[in-house]
């Protein structure tokens, strides 16, 4: 299966500190395997126009310590299932960033930002740079560990597994 | 070389030595999933070619998040359950066990100085007895399931420290939700908390388990409660922090003047003193959830129950944490004294804690609950509000209608609760 797609390019839809998982998709919603239920509810009581006025390739755009509070995987799956190409944010929670990761949605932390709503965004995965094309300000990823990264380029840890069977062999202690 | 709770365990368990920073790929010891995870975990395990449990004898699959299953496609999901654990073996623990956290350290999955992985955000509870438990996704949880093993950043410690003595009245529950009033809820994010000092020392497990619960609150990856005074049913080498070990930050905290404290809407790390919230008009009262619905937490409400009525307008729903404590509570009469007073007991499980079913509220509710997150809609309405507090508080505030502090009710002179 393919990798991640380099660079995108997306419209921000810019929410702001804490986001709750119970907030990004309620725990009555998540007792399902269908994806287009979650996709359903998404932010509904932050946001009941967010499912609608979300187009696919666009980039949901976050403050400090988003996905923070329970371990649903459901929260990026729905995230995911909408048509959002990527979060992009201060800093996430730790279990919802790694959920992301392992789904396939790249999760993107640049600190604090000035994105408006609305705003043309280039993400670069790559490089790890998001580009806000409607102000010009550039921004740096933080560095995620390699593994993160080669289980992000196989388009998930579905992926990443079945192609490598195991984790590839971490080096012990030299990557920080 | 000094190493905090967290770098020893993963040390041991990964076989050298590594520090906080570092990346590692660990042997786990024990894993679990529920009713809320484990179906998306058993499609990931099958799609990356999952066709046998790396270990059996080490997994555990609970239901407790919709117990019993509330519609036909909750039911369904518990079928899948259970079809994968015919075909695979494990544990299972089925509808009225209990809550995961609970059956875990009940039945003994997990023990001191090993490494659990559970697919539920509460699993740092295990903390409590010692073990470096961590909650994941359920993708994560699959790639436990089938090699063993999961790939881990050594966490940096902040280190708590508990001076003074638990003042009458007050629980563990204070404490813990003292502390996430002041770390806030991104406070820990990525890292381990190790709780400790002497306010803890006389600690039950019981009441470890609710402040290592909440670790979850801060954003941390896992929490330790030192071991100082712990006692399990079996023999068992504690592990403490070496003097010396690197920490992030310290906090010292005197807990003998701390009143019981409440979490107010819509966030755990918005806390105050009960004296600031005396009064709120409450609708609903939930003694559960893996953070205080243990034995000692019923005892706690039955001792200010006894013999008298619960507010008229208000339901008190108590959902104990396993079938064993359940029992327990049966054959000692703290569930009749609870139910004389008007609790109604539900099925042993999550409940109403994660909003799914048996007592969402209704718009404009006010909830007074012993678990532990007040997000909006957590209980499954955006339109009600629901206050955080101990089993007595929430007992208490039962009885009168309104947030009251248990002092108020019992004297100080009169308070039996075992947090010993």
């Amino acid at each position: 299966m393919g990798a991640a797609v380099n660079t995108l390019n997306g419209i921000a839809h810019v929410y702001g500190d804490n986001i709750d998982t119970d907030r990004i998709i309620p725990g009555k919603y998540t007792k399902t395997l269908d994806l287009d239920h979650l996709a359903a509810h998404v932010m509904e009581d932050l946001d009941p126009e967010f499912n609608q006025r979300v187009q696919p390739g666009d980039v949901l755009v976050a403050g400090d310590n988003f996905g923070c509070g329970s371990s649903r995987e459901q929260a990026p799956l729905a995230i995911k299932a909408v048509g959002v190409a990527a979060v992009v944010g201060n800093y996430f929670a730790r279990i919802f960033y790694r959920n992301a990761i392992n789904i396939g949605l790249p999760v993107i932390e640049i600190g604090n930002h000035e994105i408006r709503q609305g705003n043309e965004l280039e993400v670069d995965l790559r490089n790890g740079i998001v580009k806000d094309l409607s102000t010009g300000r550039e921004y740096e990823a933080t560095k995620m560990p390699q593994v993160m990264i080669d289980i992000l380029n196989a388009g998930g840890l579905v992926n990443y597994l079945t192609e490598h069977g195991d984790y590839r062999r971490a080096p012990t202690g030299d990557e920080r | 070389m000094a190493q905090t709770i967290a770098e020893k365990i993963l040390s041991r368990r990964a076989g050298h030595p590594v520090s906080a920073g570092d990346i590692s790929i660990v042997p786990v010891d024990g894993a679990m999933a529920t009713d809320a995870t484990a179906p998306f975990a058993i499609k990931a395990f099958e799609e990356m070619g999952g066709r046998q449990l790396w270990d059996a004898n080490r997994v555990s699959l609970v239901i407790d998040h919709a117990a019993p299953a509330p519609n036909e496609r909750i039911g369904n999901l518990h079928k899948l359950m259970r079809d994968f654990h015919h075909r695979m073996g494990g544990h299972f623990y089925d509808v009225g066990e209990g809550i995961c956290h609970q059956l875990m350290v009940e039945k003994r999955h997990v023990q001191p100085g090993e490494i659990f992985v559970g697919a539920d955000s509460h699993t740092p509870t295990y903390g409590a007895l010692g073990a470096f438990a961590v909650g994941v996704g359920s993708t994560d949880l699959a790639a436990v399931l089938l090699t063993g093993k999961i790939w881990l950043k050594v966490p940096k410690t902040i280190r708590i420290e508990f001076e003074g003595r638990i003042p009458k009245g007050t629980t563990a529950k204070d404490l813990i939700l003292f502390l996430v009033g002041q770390l806030s809820i991104s406070g820990a994010t990525y890292k381990a908390l190790e709780f400790a000092g002497p306010a803890l020392r006389e600690l039950t497990l019981a009441s470890r388990m609710t402040i290592a619960n909440m670790a979850a609150e801060m954003g941390a990856k896992s929490g330790f409660v030192d071991p100082t005074g712990l006692q399990l049913p079996y023999d068992y080498t504690p592990i403490y922090a070496d003097v010396g070990a690197a920490y992030d930050a310290t906090h010292r905290f005197d807990v003998s003047q701390i009143t019981p404290q409440i979490a107010i809407p819509h966030s755990p790390d918005r806390v105050r003193s009960i004296n600031e919230v005396l009064g709120q008009r409450i609708d609903q009262a939930f003694i559960g959830s893996c953070t205080n619905a243990r034995l000692e937490d019923l005892h706690m409400a039955a001792q200010l129950l006894r013999g008298k009525r619960i507010h008229p307008r208000v339901r008190l729903i108590i959902a104990p944490a396993s079938k064993q404590v359940f029992n327990a509570g049966l054959e000692d009469g703290t569930i009749q004294v609870l139910s004389d007073a008007g609790a109604t007991f539900i099925t042993s499980g999550c409940g109403p804690c994660v909003g799914t079913h048996q007592g969402v509220p209704g718009d404009g509710d006010v909830v007074i609950s012993s678990a532990n997150r007040n997000f909006r809609g957590r209980m499954g309405n955006p339109r009600a509000s629901v206050y955080l507090g101990s089993p007595a508080v929430v007992a208490a505030s039962a009885l009168r209608g309104e947030i009251t502090n248990p002092m108020d009710i019992l004297g100080e002179d009169n308070v039996e609760w075992e947090l010993r």
